[in-house]
């Protein structure tokens, strides 16, 4: 089964923080609230709907998933 | 009247929306939706000669698009007003355009993060509920009076250190700035004097004996070259965070209990399933979007095929954009549990709501607090409910019936 990464771009992420609100587990946030994805950004297994249920909420369509 | 200065003019009433908008109009402040999806059906931006010429872009893709357009659309100006005044009053972040912008919301972030707001909860639970032993036991009440008005008021004076019990001159003062003076810039202008006068007294305070609170914060803060920020500057931010801090969360409070009152099916699933209340607040947020923000147009472009002209003002409506069909499908209903939704109503762009966690917070533990004590409930039918006028629509009457009362 294809592994899920994912990746926030910086350039677009405002902080509206809805990736830490719906996938604790797979985005931290920065002193100023911008959103990060936790280590290289490979998805655990399970963990796959939240990746796109984060992704289908950023409102700056700042996550990229993608599937290795 | 002699003291208030010039006031403008009613306007007169519209007839033809698609040439000639208010959003002052009685009609859009009772119902903007249907408004909004007539002409959002003909256009995706329309324009008004009122308020020295102004766009209105109705649907999500435009206002996308001028969110994220800094080169054409300037936020020196974010109210739309009769006038067009020198600009002396400035509140940044929000009025700032870049680069001036970073420097100044990166002050601000911090004390506004979701562990910052997880710190400050349960304090707000506990005002909610202080609030609703006021009231609870008349088995009515009017709710934007009583309750959902205070929350926020509340909650912002414990962030700032400064008396809750202040909270009643901070919304005679958002009232004058945000419903008066689109009308009224004396009114306006008085209002802002009153809030610097009160907030240097704080100020001066801290310079003695600094304390564990937003205002020392913002006085220690320093800027890119190791200096303090002016007390012009600590002021400007301390306005923007009582301005829009306040009605915007009271009103989206607002909106969601007056939803939940009409909708018994929304309230008892929520009763019945309160993990489900985050997901249902951005739902609401969505379809009762209470902020509209506007920008002034600095040089000529084009949005989604129509030609604006620099000059003239956009009336930048989120609200608008949360109702888009191609954007959210059935766009007009509130789905409690919609799954996907990428809503603007904190806006798009670098000018993200600084205090939407905030917000957040505020309006899930409002909603959580008040349907444990009080799941079920309606609109009193003895009462009426009205709405504010022009930048922030909420509600700011809403009788309430409690139980099986009535």
């Amino acid at each position: 089964m294809a592994r899920l990464k994912i990746h926030v771009d910086q350039e677009k992420c405002q902080g509206h923080a809805r990736c830490k609100s719906l996938a604790p587990e797979l985005f931290n946030l920065d002193e100023f609230g911008n959103a990060h994805e936790i280590g290289d950004g490979s998805v655990p297994d399970g963990l796959e709907d939240k990746a796109w249920l984060a992704q289908a909420n950023c409102p700056e369509l700042a996550i990229d998933v993608v599937e290795e | 009247m002699s003291d208030a200065g010039p006031v403008m003019p009613d306007h007169p009433p519209v007839t033809d929306w698609f040439h000639d908008f208010d959003h002052t109009d009685p009609r859009w402040t009772e119902d903007p939706f249907p408004i909004w999806d007539e002409l959002r059906a003909k256009c995706p931006v329309v324009h008004t000669d009122r308020f020295l010429g102004c766009y209105l872009p109705t649907t999500y893709e435009a206002v996308r698009q001028i969110a994220n357009d800094t080169e054409h659309f300037s936020s020196r100006r974010v109210i739309v007003r009769d006038v067009r005044p020198e600009i002396t009053n400035t509140a940044p972040p929000i009025t700032s355009d870049p680069p001036g912008h970073k420097p100044a919301k990166q002050l601000l972030l911090p004390p506004f993060t979701p562990d910052a707001m997880r710190k400050l909860e349960p304090r707000v639970r506990a005002i909610c509920n202080e609030l609703i032993d006021e009231f609870v036991g008349d088995g009515k009440c009017d709710a934007a009076a009583r309750y959902t008005k205070h929350i926020p008021v509340r909650a912002i004076a414990h962030m700032l250190g400064i008396p809750e019990k202040d909270g009643d001159l901070f919304i005679k003062w958002i009232h004058e700035i945000l419903e008066l003076g689109i009308k009224d810039d004396a009114a306006l202008m008085r209002a802002v004097h009153e809030m610097a006068g009160y907030f240097v007294g704080h100020i001066e305070q801290r310079k003695k004996h600094r304390t564990d609170d937003l205002i020392s914060t913002l006085m220690d803060a320093r800027d890119k070259n190791g200096e303090p920020l002016s007390d012009n500057h600590v002021l400007g931010s301390l306005r923007l965070l009582l301005i829009a801090g306040i009605d915007t969360t009271w009103s989206a409070i607002g909106s969601s209990l007056w939803h939940l009152a009409r909708t018994p099916a929304d309230r008892e699933r929520l009763v019945a399933e309160p993990a489900l209340i985050p997901t249902a607040v951005e739902e609401l947020l969505r379809a009762y979007a209470p902020v509209t923000m506007a920008r002034e147009v600095m040089k000529d472009t084009v949005i989604s095929g129509c030609p604006i002209k620099a000059g003239n003002m956009v009336l930048l409506s989120f609200p608008a954009a949360n109702r888009d069909p191609a954007m959210f499908p059935d766009a007009d209903k509130v789905v409690i549990d919609r799954k996907e939704n990428r809503h603007a109503a904190f806006g798009l762009g670098i000018h993200r709501c600084v205090g939407s966690n905030l917000a957040r917070m505020e309006m899930t533990v409002a909603i959580e607090e008040w349907l444990k004590r009080i799941p079920d409930f309606k609109l009193d039918p003895a009462g009426q409910v009205t709405w504010s006028e022009g930048t922030v629509r909420g509600p700011r009457q809403l009788p309430l019936l409690f139980g099986k009362a009535g």
